[in-house]
């Protein structure tokens, strides 16, 4: 099955500060950019379960790339902080199957 | 006219090929910015005030700045020193500053900016309304600030702009933006806002902006109407791609930024390749704001850790390695209330699956069996005695521990003797809120002597 990966140069998250964790998609070309599309606040917000009100997202067509910033969930740092950069939360994002 | 700012490195301590900054000198450098810290690393280094770099790397670097500084007769301007910026941490730097400038014999004169903040003199901006939440934040209540250990304020490039007129050659700030470190010098010499900060951002982090970021900096050229981008290494490019991709790296938003005296906004910036390796940016503009505001950051302690190490291989156990995990969490509980007479809401317990789901728990979208897991017991406690306990009791589980269809007992991998390591106090930000405040109001500017360094 396609994945979002498949279209892409690269996914990665990072912290936007610690209260904020935002992803970038690389998109090798427009028709990528086109291909998710479907990639919406209500698609994240389930993806990640947060809730879709927070969900921030900015398409560059100029870069062919998808940028989505939301609340981190769990504070960096905290007990229950796994990942103190957010650097490894873009995979389910990456691994997500493309419709159709 | 313009102004050259040289940006060897996105982090002092982070080292770089010294030859780079020397061709950033021959490239005409009127200014060295670096930044010295980040949030990024989380909490601890705010809150315990020590830095998260090695003195002896960051020793490395500046004795390659300060030479440069003092040889091309530039200011060198060091942000957020120590990692996050508290007084000891521009003490810890200014104090490595003295030791080279004292071994080199340097003569140039430093400049400390210190942004520590007191509780006291924040609640009573508080009573005066003069705090506000930034989102996800909600409004501060006094309380979260007397339990700050430490809380920075971040300075606009003001009184760094104020250090350099009063003649520093060295600027050592405390927290401050990442791009009013870069922003400083060009502003203080009459160069325009929308360029300026925008130059700023896209340099903050070195080499990042380039095709190769661990080759060295770069070099911003800001003038009347843009600026121009170009990696101090020869070999290495800036192309219009990799300086617009700049813009989406640690933010929300990728299109506006807000400083304390506006918002940078590049929506309309047009990004232009001048040959292969240069790039022409124009077009970005910087919105005043009606407020001038700092953003606060503070750390407080959660209480303190204690962390276990075991590993598991048997694949019997691999095969059920969720159900195992929920009869450990209950065992620990139910131990640690008979033994140590503490009840669950006493302590705070993460068990972390290491190889199995350990990142993004149930976020993870592979669920099959694991190969290997290694299972880390964090412990958070009030007090260190009361964590290492707990942990001491789920030791003997964390050796023995069955299945429930195991009808014998499995020894399992403990990763190093003693089992439990001590993390002393755990912190947590707390504070994601600006103070309405003049530009250098909240800040502490101290110019020594030329002569206080052995000549």
């Amino acid at each position: 099955m396609r994945t979002v990966n498949d279209l892409s140069r690269e996914v990665r998250s990072k912290n936007a500060g610690p209260f904020w964790v935002t992803m970038e998609v690389f998109l090798h070309d427009a028709a990528g950019l086109a291909a998710i599309a479907f990639l919406d606040e209500r698609v994240i917000a389930e993806l990640y379960r947060v809730p879709e009100g927070d969900v921030q997202i900015f398409r560059i067509p100029s870069l062919n790339v998808v940028k989505i910033s939301f609340p981190r969930p769990v504070v960096q740092g905290s007990l229950h902080d796994r990942d103190m950069h957010a650097g490894q939360h873009h995979v389910p994002l990456a691994t997500l199957p493309l419709p159709g | 006219m313009t102004v050259r700012v040289l940006v060897p490195t996105g982090m002092l301590g982070g080292g770089f090929p010294p030859e780079t900054v020397a061709r950033g000198l021959d490239l005409g450098a009127d200014v060295i910015a670096v930044d010295g810290g980040s949030t990024d690393s989380g909490p601890y280094y705010l809150g315990s005030g020590i830095a998260k770099t090695a003195a002896a790397a960051v020793a490395r670097d500046l004795r390659v700045l300060l030479r440069a500084a003092a040889t091309a007769g530039i200011p060198l301007i060091v942000g957020s020193c120590g990692t996050s910026g508290t007084d000891s941490g521009v003490d810890w730097v200014a104090g490595i500053v003295r030791g080279i400038l004292a071994e080199e014999g340097l003569s140039l004169r430093v400049a400390t900016i210190y942004s520590e903040q007191q509780a006291a003199d924040l609640k009573e901006h508080l009573q005066q309304g003069r705090v506000h939440p930034l989102p996800p934040a909600g409004e501060l209540d006094p309380e979260t600030l007397e339990s700050c250990r430490h809380i920075v304020a971040m300075m606009g490039h003001e009184p760094i702009a104020e250090a350099l007129t009063a003649g520093a050659d060295v600027v050592l700030a405390g927290r401050a933006t990442d791009t009013a470190v870069a922003a400083a010098f060009p502003l203080l010499h009459g160069m325009p806002a929308g360029p300026t900060w925008h130059a700023a951002k896209i340099v903050e982090c070195g080499g990042q902006c380039t095709t190769n970021p661990r080759a060295g900096g770069v070099l911003a050229t800001i003038d009347a109407t843009g600026f121009t981008i170009e990696p101090l290494d020869p070999a290495v490019a800036c192309t219009p791609a990799s300086v617009a991709a700049h813009m989406l790296y640690e933010t929300v938003n990728p299109f506006t930024m807000r400083e304390p005296a506006g918002t940078i906004e590049v929506a309309d910036a047009r990004y232009t390749a001048l040959d292969d390796r240069r790039v022409r940016v124009e077009g970005s503009r910087f919105e005043p704001a009606a407020q001038y505001t700092n953003k606060l950051e503070g750390a407080r302690i959660t209480g303190y850790e204690t962390m276990s190490f075991t590993a598991i291989r048997d694949p019997h156990i691999l095969g059920q390695i969720t159900t195992w995990a929920t009869l450990l969490r209950r065992m620990i509980t139910t131990w640690v209330r008979d033994t140590l007479g503490l009840g669950p809401e006493e302590y705070a317990l993460d068990i972390r699956l290491y190889g199995y789901d350990a990142i993004l728990g149930d976020l993870d979208p592979d669920t099959r069996p694991p190969r290997e897991v290694g299972v880390m017991l964090l412990v958070n406690a009030p007090d260190q005695q009361t964590a290492t306990a707990v942990a001491k009791v789920a030791n003997p589980l964390m050796l023995h521990l069955p299945t429930p269809d195991m009808d014998y007992l499995p020894s399992l991998a403990f990763a190093t003797s003693p089992a439990e390591t001590e993390r002393g106090a755990a912190y947590e930000f707390v504070l994601n809120h600006v103070v309405d405040a003049a530009p250098t109001s909240l800040f502490r500017i101290h110019l020594e002597d030329r002569d206080a360094y052995g000549k």
